[in-house]
C-alpha cells in the first residue's frame, strides 16, 4: 500500500502574491507530493473546509501581508475544532523572526521564508508527518 | 464499521477519511464497500471530459451552481494526472470551484491517477461509490484533460458530456474515432472565442450521420462558462438524457455492464501487477533475460521457448496463486 503524502498550499488574508506558493507547488510536486493549490484571498473557514474535504496530510500557509499572527493560528485553531489536529501546519511568506516563537507556541510547526530551499521543506514534511491509523 | 456509521450520518471528515482508504487500495477496501454497497445506486453520474484547458472545472462550477438552485446536492471528483517522473501531482481543478467551498451540499475531492493510465484512477469508481451513499443527488467526475483516446470514463458514468474550445479542429476532427464517439452532450465552451458556431455545425453534421441511437440524440452546444452562458441549457440536455435513458429502459441496462466491467477490469489489473512484480523479482526468469538484454535473440524466440517452459510456468502460477490471496 503505498503514501501519498497529501499537501494543500493555501493563501490566507488579501494579500496578492502568490510565486511563492506556487513555486513551493510545483516543488513539491517533483518532490513527489500530491499538492493542491487553493487560490489567493482565502478565508480560514474556507481553508479548512478544503483540508477537510480532501483530507489533506500537511497545510501550508502563505502570506506576505503581515497578518500571519491572526491567520495562521486561526486556521490551527479550526482545523482542531473540526477534529483534524493531526494535519502538519507549516508556513511562509514574510513572517519577521520575532514572530516566530509565537506562532510555533500556536501550533504552526515550522516557518519558511523567503530563501527556504525546496528539498529542505519537503524533508520536514516527511519527518512530521503524522501517521494516522485509519 | 465505524466509520461507513459516520458517513451514513452525513459525517465529512468520515467520507473524507473513507475516500483515503479506498483511493489508497488499503485492507480496509472491501470491508468498505461491502457495507456501503446496499447503499449506492442512487446518485446520478455524470462525466465531464475533453483536452486538456477546455474550461471543464470552470463548467463544472457553473453547473453545480445551477444543480444547487434546483435544491440537488452535488459530490465532484476532480482528477488530475500524476507525474511519471516524481509520482508526484498537482490537483487544480478546485481552485475553480471556490463558490462552493462553504456549501455543505457540496462536496468536492480532488484525485490524482497514480498508477493508472487513461483519465482516470481505478479507484475511481469506489469514490463514486463512497459518495453515492453518502446521499449526493449528482455527482460530477472530471477527468484528467484527455486525447482522443482515454475513454474509461465510459464505464464509470451514466451521462458523459464532452467539452472542446473552438479551436479544436475542422470536420477531420470531428470524423475521428475515440472521443468524438462517446459524448452524450458536446459542449464547444469558450464560445466567445471566433468559431463556436463553425464546430457546432461540424459536429452536427457527423452526429446527424453517425446516429448510434434512435432514442437520444446527441446535441452539440456553445457555452462561456466563465460568463455563466448556456449552463442552463447544459444542464436540461444532461436532465433530457437522464429521462431518456430511463425511459427505453437503458440505464439499468448500461449500469450492469458496467458492474460486469468492473469486475473483470478489477481481476485483469490486480493479476497483472502482480504478475508484474513477480516477474521483476527474476528468479528462474532472470535467464531469459538475460538473453534479451544482451541482444543474443529477439524477444519473439524467447517468449517461444517460455511459453514451452513448463517448469517455469508452474513456478509462476503457484507463486501467483499465493500472492493473489
Amino acid at each position: 500500500m503505498a503514501r501519498f503524502i497529501k499537501v494543500l498550499v493555501a493563501k490566507p488574508g488579501l494579500d496578492g502574491h502568490d510565486r511563492g506558493a506556487k513555486v513551493l507547488t510545483l516543488g513539491l510536486r517533483d518532490e513527489g507530493f500530491e499538492v493542491i493549490y487553493t487560490g489567493l484571498r482565502q478565508s480560514p473557514e474556507k481553508i479548512v473546509q478544503a483540508a477537510l474535504q480532501e483530507d489533506v496530510d500537511v497545510v501550508g500557509l502563505s502570506c506576505l501581508s503581515g497578518a500571519h499572527s491572526y491567520l495562521f493560528p486561526k486556521v490551527v485553531g479550526l482545523l482542531k475544532e473540526k477534529k483534524r489536529d493531526d494535519v502538519l501546519v507549516i508556513g511562509g511568506g514574510i513572517i519577521p523572526p520575532e514572530d516566530v516563537p509565537h506562532l510555533q507556541e500556536e501550533g504552526i510547526a515550522g516557518i519558511f521564508g523567503p530563501g527556504s530551499s525546496i528539498g529542505k521543506i519537503a524533508e520536514f514534511i516527511r519527518e512530521n508527518v503524522r501517521e494516522r491509523a485509519a | 464499521m465505524e466509520l461507513v456509521e459516520q458517513m451514513l450520518g452525513s459525517d465529512q471528515l468520515a467520507l473524507a477519511r473513507l475516500i483515503t482508504l479506498v483511493e489508497r487500495e488499503a485492507s480496509e477496501t472491501p470491508q468498505i464497500i461491502k457495507s456501503i454497497y446496499p447503499h449506492t445506486g442512487k446518485s446520478y453520474v455524470v462525466g465531464v471530459t475533453g483536452p486538456p484547458g477546455g474550461g471543464k472545472s470552470t463548467l463544472i462550477d457553473r453547473l453545480t451552481a445551477v444543480l444547487r438552485r434546483k435544491g440537488l446536492t452535488v459530490g465532484i471528483v476532480a482528477v488530475d494526472p500524476t507525474s511519471p517522473f516524481s509520482g508526484g501531482a498537482m490537483l487544480g481543478d478546485r481552485i475553480r470551484m471556490q463558490q462552493h467551498y462553504l456549501d455543505s451540499g457540496v462536496f468536492i475531492r480532488s484525485m490524482a491517477t497514480r498508477g493508472s493510465q487513461g483519465g482516470l484512477p481505478r479507484t475511481v469508481r469506489g469514490v463514486i461509490k463512497l459518495l453515492d451513499a453518502a446521499g449526493k443527488d449528482i455527482i460530477l467526475v472530471e477527468t484528467v484533460g484527455v486525447g482522443q483516446t482515454e475513454l474509461d470514463i465510459m464505464e464509470a458514468v451514466d451521462t458523459i458530456v464532452v467539452v472542446l474550445v473552438p479551436e479544436a479542429g475542422d470536420t477531420i476532427q470531428t470524423l475521428k474515432a475515440g472521443l468524438m464517439e462517446i459524448g452524450d452532450v458536446f459542449v464547444v465552451n469558450k464560445a466567445d472565442r471566433g468559431g463556436a458556431e463553425n464546430l457546432v455545425a461540424e459536429l452536427e453534421a457527423m452526429l446527424h450521420q453517425n446516429l448510434k441511437q434512435t432514442w437520444w440524440e446527441v446535441p452539440a452546444l456553445t457555452a462561456q462558462a466563465a460568463n455563466d452562458i448556456g449552463i442552463e441549457e447544459l444542464y436540461e440536455r444532461i436532465e433530457s438524457h437522464h429521462q431518456a435513458l430511463q425511459q427505453m429502459g437503458k440505464l439499468d441496462l448500461k449500469r450492469c455492464e458496467q458492474r460486469k466491467k468492473e469486475l473483470t477490469n478489477m481481476i485483469g489489473t490486480k493479476i497483472t501487477s502482480k504478475f508484474s512484480e513477480l516477474i521483476n523479482e527474476g528468479g528462474e526468469f532472470t535467464r531469459y533475460l538475460e538473453i534479451v538484454e544482451r541482444g543474443e535473440l529477439d524477444p519473439y524466440s524467447v517468449w517461444e521457448e517460455i511459453i514451452y517452459d513448463r517448469v517455469l510456468l508452474r513456478t509462476w502460477m503457484r507463486r501467483l496463486e499465493e500472492e493473489i490471496r
